[in-house]
């Protein structure tokens, strides 16, 4: 049951997407994911998504891999689709009792999915092709004038990169405890909500005793290899701009441009929409 | 309660990928008060075997009958079996949560609907039957010894007083003398309690020394299946699963082979001493 | 020269109750003594709690004697200012494959000791090649670690150890949670990293039969050394070994019985040839 997490994984491949700095992909994913807050309509989220599939094309991740990641955030969605399309006023399509469904409703759900579904995509799509190491490297190297204001950043990068190592091995430790709690009658598919959040008590306290466990020995271990913070630590890869690299940042440009002028020329179009065909607003 | 595998046979990734089968058409008997020993090598499926057995897997195809029911069918209540089949894993004493050692083995027979005080007489027993004394129960299973945490684990099982008993390597990670110790703890629960154990291990001197019948697994199959003596007959085949004779075994075949007309079939020293003797003095 | 010499080493640790007060004083190494040449296979046998494990910590200053002294290639381990060319000198491989691997890809794994120690990243390059080349796993270089076996995986901490140039490894019990063939895959590197790089190695086990290639074996017993010698001298003593709760191979049982029983065998048999010789002559 908890094999099929995909997000914040690596997945091993060779390809650009790959050998990208990862400073490249961390502020690409950063503006990328800005970009899809600023404006909320169909041709940007088209061009994004053009743009998110050429990466997904090119980093040679098969789309079966990914979107098997995605099932975990299926619940997010489906609630998201119902507090928007119940609770956004507007124009009532139909309404049964109290519940009324608005045009708006239904537009900003299916842009809210789509959103959604772009920002966990482009997320997902940076974590599967940088290791974790690279990752933390690339956000220390960003964030190091934090440093002056005294931000551990070193550490808080360093974290980061173990708790992505020890995901898969907690994911595969929780499943092996609810198989052995089942064995021992516990019953996790309870239907009363308070049975079923004491029913994870024999789950939650093994796993972290064991999340524990495991950081007082890789704590350990990395004493004993020599660890003593980021002073004076040297690195297999230094992180080191390619032509590829600036190449990046220049497409990264003109997506920048390209979208906020659609955003920009979408949004005088629905203010020049007359009331006979302001149905199209549900396009824009 | 005799258990029946019927071309059992499951796959990781489901029916789809069915290139990968863990386990592999398995169909066996397993009659009551036998101590099986379950040998193979890492990834030879013997783990997914158990946990089908105990019903915590579902079967790409064929089932598993326990009291002569299908437990896969649609409307067995999978449920009713956790108080049958009872499944030690690996390091168990991973899975202990309880404030205490007393409460923590409470919780098999609690969740099996039984009242506080049968819970409380099959946990006081079962802490009994592992031999841990009563000034530990009220301890937290965290301060205890390795040994003592992985006894508390098995009692956590025993407590819902399983027809089956199933343990997957119980002895990893502990040393010969806690070894020794559960291993003879196992065969008790056999001898005396009656209960059918299926032992898994990598060890074949523990295997051969406990078990009256040994299943040797081989790319979800099962390979061998018989006695001891008959199974350790098949020498090649054993080692071509990367598997090697109980150290005793291996001497008195070798020794066979060289010339001296010894009898193979002894296991433990005892039996190879007398038989050593008898031939050479 | 020595590359570990320890002289009187005591260590001492106070358990406290929750309220801070001291509930119980343990003596885990009691004067502990011991030199290891360098270039040697050290073996540190005993039980559960006989203090080998908290010894091995000492040797690369993770734990700090109460009193007395241990020098790592003349350094004194309590000398802060060379803490981290101790660590470099004599690198440590834990029992855990899982909890001691840091990087998600292997060959950044092998790197993270050469980085804290500030090397060049061309000789980083170099050193990782060459440490996983050594090992045999060069070929996993840019795999993830999730999907090795327990032996690979305690090769690539050997590895990870190795990418540091140190003149010594102390391995604190690196096959107790692995299979036989894991623990087979793990020995026979330690063995060609000793014959062909003269790496002196201590080896922590409870497992004898893995001790049978050192140049000497300690035995620890109660936080104190109880034995030294070769394997033979070791081995010979199998009512002494059994007493310290030790697994004496059953071939090597085997042969002290039936000279026991008057039977002409050399003192000490180690493995099954040894004993069918010894027979068939």
């Amino acid at each position: 049951m908890f094999q099929d997490v995909t997000l914040g994984q690596y997945y091993m491949a060779d390809s650009v997407i790959h050998r990208l700095d990862p400073r490249v992909k961390l502020v690409g994913t950063l503006v990328y994911m800005i970009s899809l807050f600023l404006f909320n309509n169909i041709f940007c989220y088209t061009l994004a998504a053009i743009l998110l599939i050429a990466v997904i094309a090119m980093s040679k991740v098969p789309v079966g891999y990914m979107l098997k990641g995605m099932k975990a955030i299926i619940f997010i969605m489906i609630f998201t689709v119902i507090f928007n399309v119940f609770f956004t006023s507007g124009n009532n399509l139909f309404s049964f009792g109290i519940i009324h469904i608005s045009r708006e409703g239904i537009r900003s759900a299916i842009l809210m999915v789509i959103r959604l579904t772009l920002l966990i995509v482009s997320a997902s799509i940076m974590t599967l092709t940088t290791t974790p190491n690279r990752l933390t490297d690339g956000m220390e190297r960003l964030f190091r004038p934090l440093k002056l204001i005294k931000v551990p950043v070193h550490e808080v990068a360093m974290m980061m990169s173990i708790a992505l190592r020890f995901i898969p091995i907690l994911m595969e430790e929780a499943d092996k405890i609810v198989k052995a709690q089942t064995a021992r009658g516990a019953l996790f598919d309870s239907k009363k909500l308070t049975d079923r959040v004491k029913s994870l008590i024999p789950l939650i306290v093994p796993l972290f005793i064991s999340a524990f466990r495991r950081a007082s020995d890789l704590a350990l271990a990395m004493e004993a290899r020599g660890y003593h913070g980021g002073e004076g630590r040297t690195k297999l890869y230094p992180l080191k701009y390619a032509a590829r690299d600036y190449v990046s940042y220049v497409l990264l440009g003109l997506y920048i441009i390209l979208i906020v002028f659609l955003g920009i020329m979408s949004a005088r179009v629905v203010a020049h929409l007359t009331a006979e065909n302001a149905y199209l607003s549900l396009i824009f | 309660m005799p258990i029946i595998t019927d071309h059992l046979t499951y796959s990781y990734g489901g029916k789809k990928k069915s290139q990968t089968a863990a386990v592999n058409d398995i169909s066996v008997k397993i009659d009551d008060g036998q101590f099986i020993g379950l040998i193979g090598h890492t990834g030879s499926g013997k783990t997914t075997f158990l946990q089908l057995l105990a019903g915590l897997v579902k079967p790409d195809s064929g089932t598993v009958y326990i009291d002569g029911e299908d437990i896969f069918a649609k409307d067995f209540n999978l449920h009713s079996i956790r108080g049958k089949v009872g499944i030690v894993f690996q390091y168990p004493e991973h899975q202990l949560f309880e404030e205490t050692v007393f409460k923590d083995v409470c919780y098999g027979p609690k969740n099996l609907g039984l009242d506080s005080k049968e819970t409380e007489l099959r946990a006081y027993e079962a802490l009994k039957l592992v031999g841990i004394e009563d000034e530990v129960f009220y301890q937290s299973p965290f301060d205890l010894s390795g040994g003592q945490k992985r006894r508390v684990a098995i009692a956590g099982v025993l407590s819902m007083k399983p027809r089956v008993l199933i343990l997957d390597e119980p002895t990893a990670g502990l040393d010969p003398a806690g070894r020794k110790e559960i291993l003879d703890l196992i065969e008790n629960l056999c001898k005396s309690q009656n209960m059918t154990i299926i032992l898994v291990s990598h060890s074949m001197d523990d295997v051969a020394e406990y078990a009256d019948r040994i299943m040797v697994m081989n790319n979800g199959q099962i390979a061998l299946d018989g006695a001891p003596g008959e199974v350790f007959r098949h020498r090649e085949e054993l080692e071509s699963f990367g598997l090697s004779l109980p150290q005793v075994t291996d001497a008195l075949m070798k020794l066979k082979d060289s010339g001296i007309p010894v009898r193979t079939d002894a296991i433990t020293i005892d039996e190879a001493v007398k038989e050593i003797v008898r031939v050479l003095m | 020269m020595k590359i570990i010499k320890a002289e009187e080493v005591t260590f001492e640790y106070i358990r406290r109750d929750e309220d801070g007060n001291v509930e119980s004083f343990n003596r885990a190494l009691d004067k502990v003594s011991l030199d290891v040449k360098e270039g040697d296979f050290i073996s540190i046998l005993g039980a559960n709690g006989s203090g080998k494990s908290t010894f091995a910590k000492h040797l690369n200053s993770i734990l700090l004697p109460t009193e007395g002294t241990v020098w790592i290639d003349g350094m004194d381990s309590k000398d802060e200012e060379k803490l981290l060319k101790i660590r470099q000198t004599a690198g440590m491989v834990f029992q855990n494959p899982d909890n001691q691997i840091i990087g998600q890809v292997i060959e950044e794994d092998v790197a993270f000791g050469p980085e804290n120690m500030g090397i060049p990243t061309e000789q980083i390059r170099e050193r990782v090649d060459e440490a996983l080349k050594t090992i045999g796993m060069l070929e996993y270089s840019k795999k993830s670690p999730n999907r090795l076996s327990g032996g690979q995986k305690q090769r690539v901490s050997i590895a990870g150890v190795l990418a540091m140039h140190p003149k010594c490894i102390v391995l604190d019990e690196p096959t107790a949670m692995l299979d036989p063939a894991g623990r087979k895959e793990v020995i026979r590197a330690l063995r060609a990293l000793n014959n062909v790089e003269g790496i002196t190695i201590i080896l922590i086990t409870h497992y004898m039969e893995e001790t049978i290639y050192s140049d000497k074996i300690f035995v620890m017993d109660k936080g104190k050394i109880a034995m030294e010698g070769t394997p033979r001298e070791i081995f010979s003593q199998v009512d002494e070994l059994i007493k310290y709760k030790l697994e004496v191979p059953k071939i090597t049982l085997l042969a002290y019985e039936l000279r026991k029983k008057g039977m002409r065998i050399p003192e000490c048999i180690l493995n099954v040839k040894e004993f069918t010789d010894a027979l068939s002559r």
